[in-house]
């Protein structure tokens, strides 16, 4: 069982018993809604922008143990990190779970994210992972929108 | 993490029921000798599609080695094996339904294209602006949509009979939402979700009352219950191959001849008509009528000989079995203290649905994988019948006459494990 140790690490079952940053956050200058359709999770991600610093990330929303560490762990790497980093920190994790590729060094630095990388083996649960992430990019964007992640191939 | 007892070694064992031997049963299915994830599979997941016996795969098969060609107006010894072949498979079904003509018996792609057929035909001939179409809170979405399509094309109203907590039928309910402004009652024979068996003849019974026809849609009712269309007095009645054993991409719809024959064709093409000039097109007679284009006609030979498989096993065989199999894995999800079960119909097929405290169905779906036991995890295409029941998503065990006690027990050892996971 050393696959299914590799997705459900402890990591991801502790930020999905205890989630961080979860709730509505009030002052949120940008939120998104987003929605998979396949199992029916729901996000909604919300945000504080200050001179392209992300200053507050919350999220709220029900979903499986994978959607929830990510959001949860999405909300503790994003905050104080500007509008260019999250980007970069967006496209490292998508490549970090749909492909097996290893964090180069001069790509930005998961950290704790990289506790996902399990989840490229788990192709129905990518989607799971990356939720959160199309909810934030969509925020950020400025585009209110509910996102799905059928566009997710 | 530690491995789930290995059941393959138990000798424990299943009762022979009735006469129903499951072992040498399984054997005709070669699908289910292999191993996933080093564990032997357990498939729990027939509700969505079911295996195929070996008599099925040698059908399709022996078809495409011998008999291909195009069906109808062939004049040469292929095309006249095909056609034959092919409209054996529809006396197969007539018999199978037990109606009266094989004219009533249409081949459609599945349950979804005749639900869509008869919405498009019979629905926009008859149902007009203010009228009412009843189908029941547990319907798959394939039951709901084509009747929405149809209320937004013609001003109808869709009504919706409510389930208790235990997923039936309030049959009462039903009662009151029929007037002479109903002119379709489309409902489930077997809620896919959570197996639940509708009283289908007293709802059609009630329903012919105030003079509105009656759609069954059976996709989960055919691979487990006898059905008798004559007996049941429906007007439609449908069901999927694939989830009877038989091919994907074929399935029937049966139609009471009379309302057929003055329903307006759905596809225009081949095969539908009798003459085609610029000016002016005839139909064909039933069943060819509602059949344009080159149909499935592998996937119909393969249906005819599942239903002859089935036959020969015996639906009363099955349904004893199954129910037996039904009653072990309820006390041995119910003993699982983690566990609830969503859908306690008196009155079953052996599909379960349940919940694991504190787990989404997903993660339970992802660890029950790991140890090769297949069960479908979400919204089974009924949304609103989760939305009865308040869960996002159930995980779901559907069982069919090829599973054993022993497959129920492993499934029983992998949610232990699942919740050992997540304690």
């Amino acid at each position: 069982m050393g696959d299914l140790d590799d997705l459900y690490q402890e990591l991801i079952l502790d930020h999905n018993k205890s989630p961080r940053n979860r709730g509505e956050l009030e002052n949120a200058t940008c939120k998104a809604a987003g929605h998979n359709p396949l199992c029916g999770d729901r996000v909604t991600v919300f945000a504080t922008i200050e001179d392209g610093i992300i200053k507050e990330i919350t999220f709220d929303g029900a979903g499986c143990a994978i959607s929830t560490a990510s959001a949860s762990l999405m909300t503790e790497s994003l905050k104080g990190k500007t509008l260019e980093e999250a980007k970069a920190l967006f496209k490292g994790f998508h490549g970090l779970v749909t492909e097996e590729t290893e964090e180069t060094e001069d790509g930005p630095g998961l950290g704790k994210l990289a506790v996902f990388s399990g989840v490229c083996k788990y192709p129905a649960r990518v989607k799971c992972a990356t939720l959160a992430w199309h909810t934030v990019h969509a925020a950020l964007s400025e585009n209110g929108d509910t996102v799905t992640t059928e566009d997710d191939e | 993490m530690t491995t789930v007892a290995d059941t393959s070694n138990k000798t424990s064992f299943e009762p022979a029921t009735h006469g129903f031997d499951v072992a040498r049963v399984r054997q005709d299915f070669p699908i289910l000798h292999q191993s996933v994830h080093g564990h032997p599979l357990v498939y729990f997941d027939n509700a969505a599609s079911a295996q195929k016996p070996q008599a099925v795969i040698d059908a399709v098969k022996r078809f495409y080695e011998t008999d291909n060609a195009n069906i109808h107006r062939g004049v040469h010894k292929l095309s006249v094996r095909a056609t034959e072949s092919y409209e054996r498979a529809r006396i197969r079904a007539r018999d199978l339904l037990g109606a009266r003509h094989q004219e009533e018996i249409i081949f459609v792609r599945g349950a979804s294209e005749a639900v869509n057929l008869v919405a498009q035909t019979f629905g926009r001939a008859n149902v007009t602006s203010g009228d009412e179409i009843v189908v029941s809170h547990m319907e798959h979405h394939s039951n709901i949509v084509p009747w929405q399509i149809l209320c937004q094309q013609t001003g109808a109203v869709l009504r919706v009979a409510p389930v208790n907590d235990q997923g039936e039928l309030i049959f009462e309910e039903y009662e009151k939402l029929l007037s002479p402004r109903t002119k379709l009652v489309a409902m489930t024979h077997v809620s896919n979700a959570i197996g639940t068996i509708v009283p289908i003849r007293d709802v059609i019974e009630k329903a012919h009352k105030v003079g509105a026809k009656v759609l069954v849609d059976g996709a989960q009712a055919v691979p487990h219950l006898s059905v008798n269309v004559k007996e049941l007095d429906c007007d439609f009645y449908t069901f999927s191959g694939h989830k009877f054993f038989g091919p994907t991409g074929v399935g029937i719809l049966f139609g009471k001849k009379d309302i057929l024959e003055h329903m307006p064709p759905y596809q225009g093409g081949g095969e539908m008509i009798r003459s085609v000039t610029f000016e002016e097109t005839t139909y064909n007679d039933l069943p060819h009528r509602f059949e344009a284009g080159t149909p499935n006609i592998a996937g119909g030979v393969g249906l005819g000989a599942i239903i002859d498989y089935v036959n020969a096993l015996g639906f009363g065989n099955i349904a004893a079995y199954e129910h037996e199999l039904l009653a072990y894995a309820t006390a041995a999800l119910e003993a699982v203290p983690e566990v609830r079960l969503v859908g306690t119909a008196a009155n079953k097929v052996a599909v379960i649905s349940f919940v694991v405290d504190g787990v989404h169905p997903h993660d339970v779906g992802t660890i029950l994988d790991q140890y090769g036991i297949a069960i479908r995890t979400g919204h089974h295409c009924a949304q609103p019948l989760m939305a009865r029941f308040q869960v996002p998503a159930t995980c779901r065990a559907s069982l069919a006459f090829y599973n054993t006690r022993q497959e129920v027990d492993a499934l029983v050892a992998g949610i232990r494990q699942v919740v050992k996971v997540f304690g």
